[in-house]
């Protein structure tokens, strides 16, 4: 199908663009990557009377670090975490492990990570690593500029804590200090397909006792998850296959709320988040020794 | 909406509705049939062409996003005295092609990997990886990644 009839501008400031975004009596959208939202207009599932195309804002493709955290503008392309040297320390290395599970490289040129935190799909390797660090996500609007941690951002599938006329400008990451060990693994059916289960894991261990833990779960509920009992099931506890095997457990139990899938039924998919966890949890625990 | 875009170094000034995709202004407006649609849905990569150098699908881009930009497809990838180029010779000479629908796609996505990289073809991983992004029905991809090998050494006689 095609999309159906639409207006279309491109603003060159954020002030321009919030102009456009104020129409809220229309359906207006902003269009980043487009490697959802024109899927969606394709389908017709969405049917948006005017797209305010940022692609052409100066700045807003800037990736800074700065006070221990990276700072990733809403034009900040996937494939730019391709290379675990984008973003330095543990936080580099993590978001290159995800990037690849993202579609693949032609989607990657496009699509945008701040555009994968709008969109809110329970699935989305972001989404799931801006849960497990809290990252917190930075918005212009029409009553000016906030920020909210992404413990308050995700709200259901596709939804957010977004505002009508509400730009995201970018998403702070803690950077994770050296010594910090990170994992990501994900299952799913084909190259092509989202995410079954994915997981995100950054450890902390001294002297062979884990003293800080961060999961994140994609396509383990209606959201992206932060596995905080998982957590704590660690923290204090001594790193071994065992330990790490009962938090996978304790993740799959506690914290995830799988819903049923085509080829993935409730009882297989905690089985999955199982074991995914586990194993993201030893390939940290390698990071972390290092 | 009135848009100037540069394909193949040749400019064409369009008038398009914003709710049409690259792809089909390239194929209906510019004529340029060599640049197929499978899925439409950004999945199967036989859409796949260059702007401003970076592969993209342009069954998921609107026409008026490309603007003022250069697009390059399939029939861009020839010589200025029209002869192969390195890519589309190492697919003739290693039968990476049998009914052909997928093979636009792929020398985009290899042309634009290519460009970007001259080395991509001495790393198995990242050949295949890059073979992923596109989907063939016919080849069983073996004999695509050969080419992207073969077309990426400098000297190889395709
Ligand atoms: C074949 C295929 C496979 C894919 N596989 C995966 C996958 O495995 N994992 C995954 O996570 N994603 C996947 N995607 C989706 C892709 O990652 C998208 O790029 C991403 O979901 C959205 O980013 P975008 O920049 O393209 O946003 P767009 O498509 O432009 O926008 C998506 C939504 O977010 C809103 N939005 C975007 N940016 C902003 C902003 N700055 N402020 C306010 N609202 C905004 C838009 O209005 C729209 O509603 C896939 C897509 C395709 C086509
Ligand atoms: S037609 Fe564009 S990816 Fe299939
Ligand atoms: S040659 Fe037929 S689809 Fe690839």
């Amino acid at each position: 199908m095609k999309p159906a009839r639409f207006e279309y501008t491109a603003p060159r400031t954020v002030p321009e663009a919030l102009a456009a975004l104020a129409d809220t009596g229309r359906d207006v959208r902003v269009l980043a990557g487009g490697q959802s939202l024109l899927l969606e207009m394709r389908l017709q599932r969405l049917r948006p009377d005017l797209l305010v195309d940022i692609n052409r804002i100066a700045g807003l493709d800037r990736l800074g670090v700065d006070d221990g955290m990276v700072e990733v503008g809403a034009l900040v392309r996937h494939e730019v975490f391709d290379s675990p040297w984008a973003v330095p320390g543990p936080l580099g290395t993590l978001l290159s492990l995800a990037a690849p599970n993202i579609a693949h490289p032609p989607i990657r040129a496009l699509g945008t990570m701040v555009g994968s935190l709008a969109w809110a799909h329970p699935a989305s390797e972001w989404c799931a690593i801006a849960a497990a660090l809290d990252a917190v996500i930075r918005l212009r609007g029409p009553e000016g500029a906030r920020e909210v941690p992404a413990r308050d951002w995700f709200r259901g599938p596709f939804e957010t804590a977004r505002r009508p006329g509400e730009l995201l400008t970018s998403v702070r990451l803690p950077l994770l200090g050296e010594g910090t060990g990170v994992g990501f693994i994900e299952h799913r059916r084909t190259h092509f397909s989202f995410a079954q289960v994915g997981v995100a894991a950054a450890l902390t261990v001294r002297d062979g006792v884990v003293v800080e833990a961060r999961i994140g779960l994609a396509n383990c509920a209606d959201r992206p998850v932060r596995a905080r009992a998982a957590e704590q099931a660690l923290v204090g506890a001594e790193i071994g296959s065992t330990l790490f095997a009962r938090a996978g457990r304790v993740a799959a139990d506690q914290d995830a709320a799988p819903l049923a899938e085509p080829y993935a039924d409730v009882e297989y998919r905690r089985h999955a988040i199982a074991v995914l966890v586990g194993r993201t949890l030893r390939q940290a625990a390698e990071g972390a020794r290092q | 909406m009135k848009i100037t875009l540069t394909v193949n170094d040749e400019v064409h000034p369009l008038e398009v509705e914003p709710r049409r995709v690259l792809a089909d202004v390239l194929r209906e407006d510019c004529r340029l049939t060599g640049t197929h649609l499978g899925c439409e849905h950004g999945v199967c990569g036989a859409c796949t062409v260059l702007v401003d150098g970076r592969a993209v699908r342009s069954c998921l881009m609107l026409a008026v996003q490309c603007d003022g930009r250069s697009v390059r497809t399939v029939e861009g990838l020839r010589g200025p005295g029209g002869e192969p180029h390195p890519l589309q010779r190492a697919f003739s000479a290693e039968h990476a092609l049998q009914c052909g629908f997928c093979t636009p796609g792929f020398l985009m996505v290899a042309a634009g990997a290519l460009a970007a990289d001259p080395t991509i073809g001495e790393d198995p991983d990242r050949v295949r990886a890059l073979v992923e992004s596109n989907i063939c029905r016919c080849t069983g991809y073996e004999p695509i990644r050969r080419a992207i090998v073969r077309g990426s050494c400098p000297g190889s006689v395709a």
